[in-house]
């Protein structure tokens, strides 16, 4: 019982992980309708960036904030030079584009950084809690993870709501014809998307090299796992990422738990399989799929 | 029908000549690399055929190549088989996994599929981790490959492991493009271009996503087995994901959906990061940048390729050639290509893109 109570907790902290890596994926889904499989290599690159700040000035919060900044610049810099010409082109040109930028940053981290792994400082203690005698199975920085996503998610509900940069993001996701008829500056909007979208995804680094190391494919797992996360979501919704985000992290960690943890990727993949053939639109998910 | 099989003979019977004139030429090391390009040349070929005939994308190719591989060290160990034997035999087992994980892929469209490949390529070659006893965990399962001894004791491993792979490999690539040429070829590029108005002819639809899983999976196998075969090495290490994306670039390079590109592809899958690798490391370069510089490049290429000639180096020729060869000449040298360049295919298109008709014809890419 104590063990299901560790492996609950653990799989919450991991998940949360996942869920940020599904957020970034699903703010560049809705606006641009691309799947962007470099999210976890930008993330990777973004994290290498806060290492080397953390090396050099010896504070957390530095690189902390360097790794934000690189996410937001990388993710604006990408959309307009590689992904604006493909944009209205066949999704295929999309998706190998982007794989395409996953093998450019992770090659291009294998250059500056070298393919050792090197590990990654927590925001905070990373001893776990007790509840009087009972381990908890989770530390502080597991509670960080955890507040730090729900923050983000949090910031970006508020921002689609009730800012006007909000709603021109609304707006283009959901007509982009007829949102430029109205005065939208699509381009930009959708810039703003992947800066925001690259933001998230160099926030899910950082909570996860703690315990994963860095080296240059070290965000691979997590980003397929993240897009697990956000198909079971339904790729469309933001509450979505983060609840699939969470199912995948409890299921997953109590597989890796009970069963062994080389059996993780497969019953990732079996999820995403189950939940393609079942519920094709994700859960969570309000488009409704085209049959042939 | 017989006279398209009769040119693809021909142009077999030619290139084994010309194979075979090259590689007692070649050294050792040029033989073990040229066994190299046929196994490139049937996986990157099989999986053009499913990106470029029927418009569905894998990711997970390189899981594939698993399959086969170790299905071939497996036959090729325990049951003693000959490797005319093995290679079929792989590949049919890899096509049975490809029809399972068609099945599932025929109601996926674009990204999605691409997900779950790519989450097939991260996690299969763990299972070789999890049962160490049958595929022998991290060390993986080695074979031994000798050449026949009536070619006598001094000939070299190398050139006969190039011989068998470039036989199997022109096999695979006559059949694959009588296929591409049959009414399945056809088939495929109607649901690729329009799946909705390829089943109201009467397609299924479905059943034709399959087939072309299963024939790309049976390619990845057969390619597989005769790496298996060149590297008589066996191990998860040798099917990780870079594996999968090396074969996309090469097809992406080469040309999707043409057979002469995976030719193309191949080659510069195989012999450009050597290539890569002397010239850094003659430069002075340390090592990992010269390991991780032909990474860098595969994206490069595959980001310019997609933006910039999205027919590749083939699409390329073909246009270069175009005006130069009478009308029926270049029909002929593309008859699977009628879209204008800078189009892929429209049969990825995803279910529930928003945008309105008018702006796709505004932006003219319909």
């Amino acid at each position: 019982m104590n063990e299901f109570l560790q492996f609950t907790l653990g799989g919450v902290s991991f998940g949360m992980v996942y869920a940020a890596i599904g957020l970034s994926l699903v703010l560049i889904w809705r606006g641009t309708r691309i799947l962007n499989y470099s999210q976890g290599a930008m993330a990777m690159l973004s994290t290498y960036i806060a290492l080397t700040v953390i090396n050099h000035t010896g504070s957390y919060w530095e690189g902390f904030a360097a790794a934000l900044a690189t996410g937001v610049v990388l993710g604006a810099v990408i959309e307009r030079l590689v992904i604006r010409p493909v944009e209205n082109k066949p999704p295929l040109n999309a998706v190998v584009v982007t794989i395409g930028l996953l093998v450019l940053l992770e090659g291009l981290a294998g250059i500056f950084y070298g393919g050792q792994y090197r590990s990654f400082p927590a925001a905070f203690s990373v001893t776990g809690l007790h509840a009087g005698a009972v381990s908890l199975g989770i530390s502080p920085n597991d509670l960080f993870v955890a507040a730090a996503v729900l923050a983000a998610a949090l910031a970006l509900a508020v921002m689609f709501r009730y800012t006007s940069a909000g709603l021109r993001l609304r707006a283009a996701a959901f007509n982009a014809y007829a949102a430029r008829l109205l005065g939208v500056r699509v381009g930009r909007v959708l810039t703003l998307g992947w800066a925001l979208a690259g933001l998230i995804g160099a926030l899910a680094g950082l909570l996860v090299s703690p315990n994963t190391f860095l080296y240059p494919a070290s965000m691979d797992s997590i980003f397929v796992l993240g897009f697990t996360a956000a198909v079971i979501g339904g790729l469309d919704s933001p509450a979505g990422a983060i609840v699939g985000g969470l199912i995948l992290g409890v299921t997953l960690n109590y597989v890796g738990g009970y069963l062994g943890s080389d059996l993780v990727p497969l019953f990732g993949l079996a999820a995403l399989v189950l939940v393609l053939m079942l519920r094709p639109s994700g859960l969570f998910s309000t488009s409704h799929g085209r049959q042939v | 029908m017989t006279m398209t099989l009769l040119r693809h003979l021909v142009a077999a019977i030619v290139a084994g000549a010309v194979i075979w004139a090259l590689s007692v030429q070649l050294n050792a090391f040029r033989d073990y690399q040229m066994a190299e390009i046929a196994v490139y040349v049937v996986a990157i070929a099989g999986l053009s055929v499913l990106i470029g005939l029927s418009g569905q994308i894998s990711i997970g190719n390189g899981a594939f190549m698993a399959v086969g591989a170790y299905a071939a060290a497996l036959l090729m160990l325990h049951l003693n088989w000959p490797v005319w034997a093995v290679f079929p035999a792989s590949a049919a087992i890899a096509a049975g996994a490809g029809g399972v994980v068609g099945v599932a892929a025929a109601r996926l469209s674009g990204p999605y599929l691409a997900g779950a490949t790519l989450l097939l390529a991260v996690a299969l070659p763990s299972l070789a981790t999890r049962f160490p006893g049958v595929f022998g965990g991290d060390q993986g399962l080695s074979l031994t490959v000798t050449a026949p001894a009536r070619l006598g004791a001094t000939f070299p491993t190398t050139r006969w492991q190039a011989w068998v792979c470039s036989v199997a490999a022109l096999i695979a690539l006559v059949l694959l493009a009588n296929l591409g040429r049959s009414r399945v070829g056809r088939n495929w590029r109607a649901i690729r271009d329009d799946p909705v108005a390829a089943a109201l002819t009467g397609l299924n639809v479905a059943r034709l996503r399959v087939l072309a899983f299963v024939v790309s999976a049976a390619c990845a196998g057969l390619a597989g087995a005769m790496l298996a075969y060149t590297t008589t090495l066996v191990s998860p290490g040798s099917f990780t994901l870079s594996l999968s994306i090396a074969l996309l670039t090469g097809a992406v390079l080469g040309g999707l959906g043409s057979l002469a590109g995976a030719l193309w592809g191949a080659l510069v899958i195989v012999l450009v990061p050597t290539y890569v690798t002397d010239v850094a490391t003659s430069h002075g370069l340390s090592t990992t940048v010269a390991a991780n510089l032909p990474i860098a490049a595969y994206g490069v290429v595959l980001i310019a390729v997609m933006i910039l000639f999205p027919d590749g180096i083939q699409g390329g020729l073909r246009r270069l050639a175009g005006p130069l060869l009478p009308a029926n000449l270049t029909r002929l040298a593309s008859p699977d290509r009628q879209q204008p360049p800078g189009e892929l295919s429209d049969g990825l298109t995803s279910p529930d893109r928003r945008q309105p008709v008018g702006e796709h014809q505004e932006e003219g890419t319909t």
